[in-house]
């Protein structure tokens, strides 16, 4: 090398000031990195689902929240069962008694009344009502149960029917697309502009009241939003390679939806349905309470809420019981619904 | 050393994950004169915009971190400065042109308001003086009906246009050092040449400095005084603009060359693409992080990082080849003859400096 | 603009019309009579007030006085008091529902923005994990079960507030609250989300990169953006209002429509439930059409002549 120095970038403070040891001469040989170490270089990335599912278990709220929906659902399965009560038997001596459950007195659960008297001492009552009971006499830990299995049942029903019907018709209006698309997305349009509750109640109100009707004026406007979700999704995955190699090589319209199309939507949907639920079991426990619910003696949360607020001063744990209840079922699935959003498609958080 | 208006020794940033910190650039040295261009190159991920934005102290506050390291704006170290400090540095000393003109400018805010808030906040000016200077700018970016111009919005603009705008707004406070980071990676090719051939007659105009970040190196052809190459975080080799393309000493510009079209090329020249991808920055170790994917990788690589080498007053490099221990025959021929002519260039190059004749 | 204002109004008329017609069609197929006491009459009585209320003319010609009586404002009379017309028993109860209505959206979108805002500003810090607690909570609970909960502890027990009667101010402050629970949750939780994604666009960046201080970055440039498109839940939010009335006016006795809509829905009124239904369905049309044209005079990137965006 030359003895020049330096006279244009300036090299004096080039050098590093945390310079490693010397190296030996000796490592002065030529040695590849091996075949190995290349490979792992370029391990291949998990998969879609996987890694969702990863995501979707860092996140504590999420994960709590399925827990407890699952415990719930266990409690709503076999709940009603778990004593000799059943939901609709009455026994007007044991009535408005407040709950007590031996070693949870601390809690609450004492069998006092608002009044601080223990209502079972009084009445000479042996068996604990573990939530109490009704003005009937009738057992709330069975009713309560009951009520969640009720209005569970309702809500996953009309979430699966919102469904169905929003896949196929988001899914016909975004395949065909042109005219059929646009005139399908008119409706849609005009649908939007009506509020649904007002829907909702118009429709109880010339159906018989029960199960069936709650469920059927919930979906005459719940699938809008799915079909919206479906459409968007779908028109976004058409216009890919992927989809025009399979046509290409002959697919047919159904297989390309079900092989294709219906996979790579699902996230989303999952993500939407998950949000339908807690609005469903919202809207059954609204119409209870307004009185266009189900009818005595079934019970739902939302009646059980409407019966406790009517003797909220004398018996506040007729409300508060079921009022818990259904504040954890919603809590859980939103956030459960957050959690799986962030999961599946982070681009989907607004 | 007095013409030096920048000067990065030492910087290293890291970034905090949830698996730990993650270095993102580690020990970067290269200053940057009056007038010139230098030209940042690298991969992405190797380093070259976290270095950028860390002269203007743009990262996130939360979750970077600078161990270590000097950014020396006419002497004073930025990394010294208060908030308050480098906000006024911001947009009037150094500004900064960034890559997406669809999405750096605010969409719900007028173009001339965009500029003129800049103007205002280092300039002293009226608002009827800011306006003024604001329509100067867009008349200076080639934008027609600058007047009118002032009051549309972004999404009325095309993309070249709202690079423009850009520019505008950075050089509207005639900054000293302009940072471009990829201004023309978004753009159409016919696009790219008007912008830099805009922002070359720009720096002729106002002398003002540019550290140009890319991935393109016929943008750098077009642009640069002079180069310096970033792989995983580190400077592995700067030097002039004709040493980088013509004596590479660092087998990864080599091969950044070699993967590059040249339309000069007999057409039976193959492309020969780099393998492999670039290191993780989480993982790696004490040795040169480009011993993975190096065709000429020894045995002191894997554990020992270099350090510089100056092949010549312009030229360094972080090669373990350099070394005087490595065997010549292991040193390809393109760099062994590289050297040679670096070295006879630098001899030639003194000898015209001491005013003498050649013998 | 001018074609985009006509197509909105033409989408809120066209909505407007169906929800009108459909109305009438679910009181054709309405089970029961109209009269309160259908059981004593008899057919000539009948005949008579058939001949008075229109009843035995065609379905069509009904169609269209109806339609004709909605424009000028008749909504019928009510079946349960006698003599009074739907449109004057909505007069006497719109008041006190706007009120409590209007009191919980505007202190519910401040209180939403503040805490979202806030929660943005200081994402993964404990004041985010603290609000966005409270916007889980408020979007779970159901309004009622809030409500209930508020005049139990509040009303009852503290004996702060009053319960349930209706005479002075003090007495819209619960039910307000009540309702302005899901607003502040949904506001807060939607400004967050879009904060956070201003937050992340390169147009901040060119900001603090132009030597902007911290708080015009935020003011100008952030929250501005973000602030836009919270016009869009003004629709939600007038249904989730709507909504809540229909109960919390309940819970707590206010003489407002809401309490009326579950009288009448206990006995049956379907005049004064159809009238209720439609000045609802109308109030929200309306919100969603001022929500249209806002919204294209806030974003400039809304093309106001085809209504669509850039």
């Amino acid at each position: 090398m030359t003895t020049i120095q330096p006279n244009d970038g300036d090299y004096k403070n080039l050098r590093s000031q945390d310079r490693p040891a010397e190296p030996s001469a000796d490592l002065f040989v030529p040695q590849p990195l091996d075949a190995t170490a290349r490979e792992e270089l370029a391990a291949p990335a998990p998969t879609f689902w996987k890694e969702a599912m990863e995501r979707l278990f860092k996140n504590k709220g999420a994960v709590v929240s399925l827990v407890l929906l699952i415990i719930l659902g266990a409690m709503a399965l076999i709940g009603p069962s778990m004593n000799e009560f059943t939901y609709r038997e009455q026994h007007i001596p044991h009535s408005n008694l407040p709950p007590k459950v031996a070693g949870l007195e601390w809690l609450g659960f004492d069998g006092k009344d608002v009044n601080g008297v223990d209502q079972y001492a009084q009445r000479g009552v042996e068996t604990n009502y573990w939530f109490g009971t009704d003005e009937f006499g009738r057992d709330l830990w069975t009713r309560v149960w009951k009520g969640t299995q009720i209005s569970l049942f309702i809500a996953l029903v009309a979430a699966f029917l919102d469904l169905v019907i929003g896949v196929i018709y988001g899914g016909i209006s975004a395949y065909y697309g042109g005219r059929i698309d646009n005139v399908m997305q008119r409706i849609i349009e005009i649908l939007t502009g009506i509020p649904n509750l007002i829907v909702i109640i118009l429709f109880i109100l010339i159906l018989e009241p029960g199960i069936r009707s709650i469920i059927l004026a919930m979906i005459i406007t719940g699938w809008v939003g799915m079909a919206r979700v479906v459409r968007g999704q779908m028109l976004q995955l058409k216009g890919q390679e992927f989809v025009l190699a399979s046509r290409t090589l002959g697919a047919s319209d159904s297989r390309l939806m079900r092989k294709h199309l219906l996979p790579n939507v699902m996230g989303p949907i999952i993500v939407t349905v998950m949000f339908t639920i807690p609005t469903a079991i919202f809207f059954e426990a609204f119409l209870s309470f307004i009185g266009l619910g189900l009818q005595a003696p079934l019970a739902s949360l939302g009646v059980l809420i409407e019966d406790g607020y009517d003797a909220i001063r004398s018996f506040p744990y007729k409300l508060l019981i079921p009022a818990v209840v259904i504040s954890l079922v919603m809590i859980c699935f939103n956030l459960l619904a957050d959690g799986l959003r962030d999961a599946l498609d982070p681009k989907m958080r607004k | 050393m007095d013409n030096h208006i920048l000067e990065v020794s030492n910087l290293h940033v890291s970034f905090k994950t949830r698996n730990g910190e993650v270095p993102a650039v580690r020990g970067v040295n290269f200053s940057l004169k009056k007038g010139e261009t230098l030209a940042i190159v690298g991969e992405s991920g190797s380093g070259k915009s976290v270095t950028a934005k860390s002269i203007m102290q743009l990262l996130p506050k939360q979750n970077t971190i600078i161990p270590e390291g000097e950014i020396r704006y006419e002497g004073k170290d930025l990394l010294k400065f208060s908030k308050k400090e480098i906000q006024s540095i911001r947009g009037s000393d150094i500004s900064m042109v960034f890559q997406d003109p669809m999405t750096s400018l605010n969409p719900t805010m007028k173009i001339g308001k965009q500029i003129m808030e800049g103007l205002s906040r280092h300039m002293n000016l009226t608002k009827k003086q800011a306006r003024e200077r604001a329509k100067e700018m867009l008349e200076l970016v080639g934008i027609p009906n600058a007047e009118a111009r002032l009051d549309a919005y972004p999404h009325q603009f095309s993309g070249g246009m709202r690079q423009r705008v850009v520019i505008a707004i950075a050089l509207a406070c005639n900054p000293k050092v302009l940072i471009a980071d990829e201004p023309t990676t978004a753009l159409d090719v016919t696009i790219q040449a008007q912008i830099l051939r805009l922002m070359r007659g720009l720096q002729e105009k106002m002398d003002t400095a540019i550290i140009l970040i890319t991935h393109d190196l016929g943008v750098v052809a077009n642009m640069a005084d002079r180069v310096a190459v970033m792989y995983a975080g580190e400077v592995v080799e700067q030097g002039t603009l004709d040493e980088i393309f013509y004596r590479p000493q660092h087998p990864y510009t080599l091969g950044l060359l070699r993967s590059m079209p040249n339309l000069d090329a007999p057409r039976t020249e193959p492309l020969i693409p780099i393998p492999g991808s670039p290191p993780d920055p989480a993982t790696l170790g004490t040795g040169c992080p480009f011993a993975a994917r190096c065709p000429y990788t020894m045995k002191v690589c894997h554990d020992h990082n270099p350090d510089y080498t100056a092949v010549s007053g312009t030229q360094a490099v972080r090669c373990w080849l350099q070394d005087e221990r490595t065997p010549d025959e292991h040193v390809p021929e393109v760099i062994r003859k590289g050297r040679q002519t670096s070295e006879i260039a630098a001899d030639q190059a003194a000898i015209d400096a001491a005013g003498g004749v050649p013998v | 603009m001018k074609r985009y204002l006509i197509q909105r109004f033409a989408y809120a008329v066209i909505t407007l019309f169906i929800i009108v017609t459909a109305t009438f069609l679910l009181m054709q197929l309405l089970p029961g009579t109209p009269y309160s006491n259908a059981e004593k009459l008899t057919e000539s009585q009948r005949a008579i007030l058939d001949a008075k209320y229109g009843l035995d003319k065609p379905v069509a010609i009904q169609y269209l006085t109806y339609i004709g009586n909605l424009i000028q404002g008749d909504l019928g009379y009510s079946f349960q008091y006698q003599g009074r017309t739907v449109m004057s028993m909505i007069g006497d109860r719109i008041g006190p529902s706007a009120l409590i209505g209007l009191q919980g959206l505007v202190f519910g979108t401040i209180i939403g923005l503040v805490l979202g805002i806030i929660s943005a500003l200081r994402h993964n810090t404990a004041v985010d994990y603290v609000s966005v607690t409270i916007a889980v909570l408020g979007m779970s609970i159901p309004s009622f079960v809030f409500a209930a909960l508020l005049q139990y502890y509040i009303g009852v027990k503290l004996g702060w507030l009053p319960v349930a009667l209706w005479e002075n101010y003090q007495s819209t402050i619960l039910p307000s609250l009540a309702l302005s629970v899901t607003v502040i949750a949904t506001v807060a939780r939607f400004i967050r989300s879009e904060m956070l994604e201003v937050l992340g666009q390169d147009y901040v960046t060119t900001a603090r990169a132009k030597g902007l201080n911290e708080s015009g970055v935020i003011w100008k440039h952030v929250i501005r953006n973000a602030l836009i498109p919270v016009v869009t839940m003004l629709g939600p939010l007038a249904v989730s209002i709507m909504t809540g009335t229909l109960v919390i006016e309940k819970i707590f006795g206010v003489p407002g429509l809401g309490e009326q809509f579950t009288l009448s829905i206990l006995v049956l009124d379907y005049s004064v439930i159809m009238g209720i239904t439609l000045l609802y369905s109308a109030l929200f049309i309306f919100v969603v059409f001022v929500v249209d044209v806002l919204y294209g005079l806030l974003d400039p990137r809304i093309d106001l002549k085809g209504g669509s965006k850039a």
